[in-house]
């Protein structure tokens, strides 16, 4: 009842405010289109994982099966295979990757030459702007077992070639190495802006009790940037398993499947190249489920730990 | 004043100066190998001479990627995709983000709300490739344009910017009759030239680099934009690599040189803008991080 009444209430002013305002609201409606068009429907198109996707019968008239593709999809041979491999690589990368922009930015801030600091700076965030293909590119020819320059300078101390691209035991390394190579500095970027914004007063005053650069360090510097450590680390938690197509997809080949084939990759191939477009929207379906639940857990977690949470 | 450094203090920072150095070596290296191998004879390529000086110096590879028609039209669809798709992202980020930067737009946390829910829930892979069948755009140029028009995230380090811009701006604007449009162009946007530049250069730089959506949209080989090209390039030298533990000699098959002088030209025109798009960058990933 009552909230007819202030409906009604509202009703007629809002629509003068939108005919006064009509320009404001008519520049909206592109982004929001592109919106509906490109997120909105293709969200509602995930109904094909519930269903015989038929390309002649289209979306909507394609028959119910339930949840057969996922009953499927989980009893599949390779489903622990894909699962497993996404996980530990994402395991990893919060294990290795995700620590490395954090201990440069320390060392960096450690540095007192600004003109050394800032030539660090713009070598290490070079990479970051280098197209996927063209670090695969990169790592071909540092890897290759003709050309390659590290089984070159192995081979110099009497080292056979190795196979590194197509060795299933090297695959995650590469993955987790390139990944470092390409975003340890840019990411550090975010950890140096934290620690310039620590206080000077902070350090006057340990350093007028005595404490060494080391002490400092431990009570200073590290608690202040714990929340932006935290923050980052949790969003990487929500991001459990989207692990970036591009960089796993370059680095991949049959002979790498057993440790590099993940979700997505899977996902690509089957969906795009065999069509079996039912199965792995059923497959992106689950990922995106628990991608959710990880997100919330990571909030939940966020907020009480330091009271704050992603949203 | 110089305080009197202890030695644990001056072996670290002999040690981190080490360690960063060390860094920098290791991102070069990669580099420096490619330019070296491009610039080196096929011969001395294939009997693994070249680590990071050039041997038997000649500019064949690259003469040869000048006059390779393939290579030059995958370069001009992809110049033609950073300009169009930059375009039309700045044009919908901004006009999108502007109404949302007035506090007194009615409806504004409904529609800001519609966002985010799209940044938490992202549709899978193969609905949107559907979608984008059904628009008919596969196979087109604007698949790798239209179906990326928006980051929402950069939206939203649009937004942030237009909202610390004084109101009191645009209200003198209205009384003297200017319309919305028109303070977007003549108000809003020349007053957030730094940020436009960052933004406009993020989309650049992902409209160059990016190669999943053109591998998803895009099979007519004249369509190619230049990553996916290269990618093909590549993923053909490790398959000819493979191929090479069945047959022993691979010396036509293995053009190496030409490939690095090919990823070469594809990044030149990034690391020949990078000095200048350096500090841009910097601050949009800063402004990105407190949005976070």
């Amino acid at each position: 009842m009552e909230q007819t009444r202030r409906a009604m209430a509202t009703r007629v002013p809002l629509l003068q405010f939108m005919l006064k305002h009509r320009a404001l609201y008519l520049m909206l409606v592109p982004g929001l289109v592109y919106l509906l068009v490109f997120k909105y429907v293709p969200l509602l198109g995930s109904v094909i994982a519930f269903k015989d996707y038929n390309i002649y019968k289209g979306v909507w008239a394609s028959d119910w099966v339930g949840f057969k593709y996922f009953y499927q999809f989980f009893n599949y041979p390779q489903f622990t295979r894909l699962l497993w491999n996404t996980l530990i690589i994402s395991f990893y990368q919060t294990l290795f990757a995700f620590p490395a922009p954090i201990i440069l930015a320390l060392l960096l801030n450690e540095i007192r030459s600004s003109v050394f600091q800032r030539s660090v700076q713009t070598i290490l965030y070079l990479p970051h702007f280098l197209s996927w293909v063209i670090i695969g590119g990169l790592g071909y020819m540092l890897l290759s077992p003709q050309v390659g320059l590290i089984n070159q300078w192995a081979a110099a101390f009497g080292y056979e070639p190795v196979h590194y691209l197509q060795e299933p035991g090297y695959f995650r390394s590469i993955i987790i190495v390139s990944g470092i190579w390409k975003e340890m500095g840019w990411n550090a970027i975010i950890f140096l802006a934290a620690l310039v914004g620590i206080s000077p007063v902070l350090y006057e005053a340990a350093k007028i009790d005595g404490a060494g650069r080391w002490k400092q360090f431990v009570h200073i510097t590290l608690p202040g940037l714990l929340p932006a450590i935290m923050l980052l680390l949790l969003l990487k938690i929500g991001h459990t398993l989207d692990l970036g197509f591009e960089q796993i997809y370059i680095f991949l080949n049959p002979i790498t499947y057993s440790t590099g084939d993940v979700l997505d990759t899977y996902s690509y191939r089957e969906g795009i190249i065999q069509g079996k477009y039912s199965l792995t929207t059923a497959i992106g379906l689950f990922k995106a489920v628990v991608g959710f639940l990880l997100l919330l857990v990571a909030n939940r977690a966020s907020k009480s730990m330091t009271g704050q949470g992603i949203f | 004043m110089n305080i009197r450094r202890s030695i644990g203090e001056k072996i670290f920072d002999t040690v981190n100066i080490a360690v960063l150095a060390l860094a920098c070596i290791t991102v070069c290296i990669p580099l420096i190998h490619v330019i070296a191998s491009s610039l080196s004879s096929t011969n001395a390529l294939i009997h693994a001479k070249v680590a990071l000086w050039p041997v038997e110096f000649n500019l064949d590879n690259y003469k040869s990627v000048m006059q390779n028609r393939a290579f030059w039209r995958a370069f001009g669809i992809s110049v033609f995709v950073v300009v169009f798709g930059t375009l039309l992202n700045m044009l919908l980020t901004v006009f999108t983000a502007y109404p949302l930067s007035k506090s007194y737009l009615r409806g504004k946390n409904g529609v800001l709300m519609y966002i985010v829910f799209t940044m938490i829930f992202y549709p899978p892979m193969i609905p949107v490739y559907l979608v984008v069948k059904e628009v008919g755009l596969i196979n087109t140029v604007w698949a790798m344009i239209v179906p990326v028009a928006l980051s929402q995230f950069n939206l939203l380090i649009c937004l942030t910017f237009f909202r610390s811009l004084p109101e009191e701006l645009f209200e003198a604007a209205r009384v003297d009759g200017m319309g919305e449009f028109r303070m977007v162009t003549w108000i809003a946007v020349p007053l957030s030239k730094a940020i436009m530049v960052t933004l406009g250069l993020f989309y650049a730089v992902f409209h160059w680099n990016s190669y999943a959506t053109s591998l998803l949209y895009i099979t007519k080989s004249s369509l190619k934009p230049l990553q996916l090209y290269l990618y093909n390039l590549i993923a053909k030298s490790d398959m000819n690599e493979m191929l090479a533990n069945v047959i022993e000699s691979t010396t036509k098959l293995n053009p190496q040189g030409l490939q690095m002088a090919t990823i070469m030209v594809a990044t030149i025109p990034v690391i020949i803008i990078y000095p200048f798009i350096q500090k841009h960058f910097i601050k949009g990933a800063l402004i990105g991080s407190i949005k976070e």
